[in-house]
């Protein structure tokens, strides 16, 4: 309804927002004063002085740094095999004509409801018999491709490539492949930074297995931030301080991308 | 069936297939064989790169499922791996311990707490942004900002503040003279409080999903509601509501999907060193009993006929979900 909004909505739309960021500045003021200050209940709710000093703690107790490398290399490296495997299944089904497109193209769409998560056990001892628990590439595997991916791409390609196009490059000569890498793949771009960026953060904040498959001092930072709290629940300052910088990197991601994170979801969810 | 033909039909042609990308010498070789080439090139590509996905995600996510089944009809130790076939007997201990009923409860319990109240606010704020707002992608923005926090930060920082004794949310309810509140502790306000992280986390998310829907409606429907008489809220329920159903069955599934499974909320809620939901389980899910049972007690067969059971209970709940909002008249038959 394209109305001009009264004071209501904007005042119930701040306080959404507000509500929204309360909890991580709560996070962050907690963070910033002194443990005897954060035992004693509700501090000033302005920060105080001692944020580096928690977070300096904090980085001595969990290796913080190990961690924050193993989550950056393994959100990279799934999110980029995800988008190449899935823009290359997507165009497929998109683009191109083959037996069995259709009832393909349904399991996949299937496939996006199954909670592989549950498979936990037997892809523990998949990797325990390639000996891959305890490395990072026991947690990069399964994520190499996701259904989503192509079926987003899928839908984005559909209509952003126009057929003529492909034709007139077919009869120019080219390959199948050189089709795909010249004239699908440019215009994939914007969907594909978009599915880049959502494979990205949902590997970052990923926990379950990363718990099972990674052993203490080779942590991702999910398993790691889990470590400080449940060696240090008494101490909320120090545990605040550590989750606080662990949202750093996703909130500065955030910021530099929301707009293309907001864009994503609405168009994901229309074609869907 | 076709399916699996046809992805095993792509894979033997790989090396006929992967010739064309390596510009071939283009005068010396007769025209039929290249006809050929490209007329094998336009049949099998779609295959090859369709392969890598079906492939990978039958050995990563199929496979694995469905040997959960396997496993968990064996004596399977963790470390000692695979042992005797001993039928149902994981089944039958995992119904008898008395922590599967008392956490199928409260999984079942947390999930309505976060899925019913976060789908009305969700379309009540997608209402909202539906509108010409000034900085609209700042609003939008606004709104998705918790996404970014993983649920293992907002259980700590959620844990934080439902504090039994010095928490916000007591204080604050202390501000206004009430009682303040165990919610550690009492099982149901455990579930509130582990409700309100995911309501915190999704209900932006979902706003922008809901949001997407209601532009999609064409503005000619709400411009004849209005020549009909219709106000505001009749619009927003006769013509809004009706025309934003499919999104709104694809929200709940998903939601279904993903809430049955919650596991680092209530993991990192709790304080006690055993980390199993409480000194009671009052707030242990049935994915942590999945932890509990395979990496603590180090008994993979109960853990999978613990996962195959709530695979199935996942699947029922999509079910139901699907015939009630079809029951509820939620899904018309007009439906493309």
């Amino acid at each position: 309804m394209s109305r001009r909004p009264g004071f209501l909505v904007y005042g119930l739309l701040l306080a959404f927002a507000l509500g929204s960021a309360a909890p991580l500045y709560w996070s962050f003021l907690l963070g910033s004063h002194t443990k005897q200050v954060a035992a004693q209940g509700v501090p000033p709710l302005l920060p105080g002085g001692h944020f580096l000093d928690n977070a300096q703690r904090a980085l001595d107790t969990v290796p913080f740094w190990k961690a924050l490398g193993n989550s950056i290399l393994v959100s990279s490296i799934t999110a980029l095999s995800v988008v190449f495997f899935c823009t290359l299944a997507g165009y497929a089904f998109a683009k191109l004509r083959f037996r069995g497109r259709g009832p393909l193209l349904v399991f996949v769409v299937a496939t996006m409801a199954v909670p592989t998560q549950l498979g936990v056990v037997p892809l523990f001892i998949l990797m325990s018999e390639f000996g891959w628990t305890g490395s990072v590439w026991a947690v990069i595997i399964p994520w190499l491709v996701t259904a989503f991916g192509v079926f987003f791409m899928r839908q984005y390609l559909v209509d952003a490539v126009p057929d003529e196009l492909l034709e007139a490059a077919r009869i120019d000569g080219c390959s199948q492949i050189r089709v795909f890498w010249h004239v699908a793949a440019p215009a994939a771009r914007p969907a594909a930074a978009i599915l880049w960026l959502f494979t990205f953060m949902q590997v970052w904040t990923d926990f379950f297995w990363p718990l099972i498959a990674l052993p203490h001092g080779n942590p991702t930072i999910q398993v790691a931030l889990n470590q400080l709290q449940s060696g240090f629940f008494k101490d909320y300052s120090l545990v605040l301080a550590g989750t606080t910088l662990a949202t750093v990197p996703l909130l500065v991601l955030f910021i530099a991308t929301g707009r293309q994170l907001v864009s994503g979801i609405m168009q994901g969810a229309v074609k869907g | 069936m076709s399916r699996r033909t046809l992805v095993r039909g792509g894979e033997p042609d790989t090396p006929r297939v992967s010739p064309p990308p390596t510009p071939s010498p283009p005068t010396s070789t007769r025209p039929t064989a290249r006809q050929r080439l490209a007329a094998w090139d336009v049949r099998f590509s779609p295959y090859l790169y369709i392969s890598p996905f079906f492939v990978l995600f039958a050995v990563v996510g199929l496979f694995p499922l469905a040997y959960t089944a396997y496993v968990s009809l064996h004596d399977w130790s963790l470390l000692g791996g695979q042992g005797d076939f001993i039928g149902l007997q994981n089944y039958r201990e995992v119904l008898d311990n008395p922590y599967f009923v008392k956490q199928l409860v409260n999984t079942i319990s947390i999930f309505l707490l976060s899925s019913v109240p976060q789908i009305v606010i969700a379309v009540t704020v997608a209402a909202m942004l539906d509108t010409r707002l000034r900085g609209r992608t700042w609003w939008r923005m606004s709104v998705l900002l918790p996404f970014v926090v993983s649920p293992v930060a907002v259980a700590i920082i959620f844990g934080s503040l439902f504090g039994d004794r010095y928490g916000l949310v007591n204080e604050l309810l202390a501000g206004i003279g009430l009682d303040a509140i165990p919610w550690h502790t009492d099982r149901f306000a455990s579930h509130v409080a582990i409700a309100t992280m995911v309501n915190w986390r999704w209900t932006g998310y979902n706003a922008l999903i809901f949001l997407a829907a209601m532009q999609a409606v064409p503005r000619d429907l709400y411009e004849s509601a209005e020549l009909d008489g219709a106000g505001r809220v009749r619009q927003f329920l006769s013509v809004t509501l009706p025309m934003i159903r499919p999104t709104m069955v694809f929200v709940i599934i998903t939601s279904t999907i993903g809430g049955l499974q919650i596991f680092a909320e209530p993991r990192l809620f709790d304080e006690t060193n055993a980390r199993n939901g409480g000194s009671d389980r009052q707030f242990g899910t049935i994915t942590m009993l999945v932890y509990d049972f395979g990496w603590q007690l180090r008994d993979l067969g109960r853990a999978s006929a613990t996962a195959w059971m709530l695979f199935v209970l996942i699947c029922v709940f999509a079910l139901l979900n699907y015939v009630a909002i079809r029951r509820l008249g939620l899904l018309g038959g007009d439906d493309r």
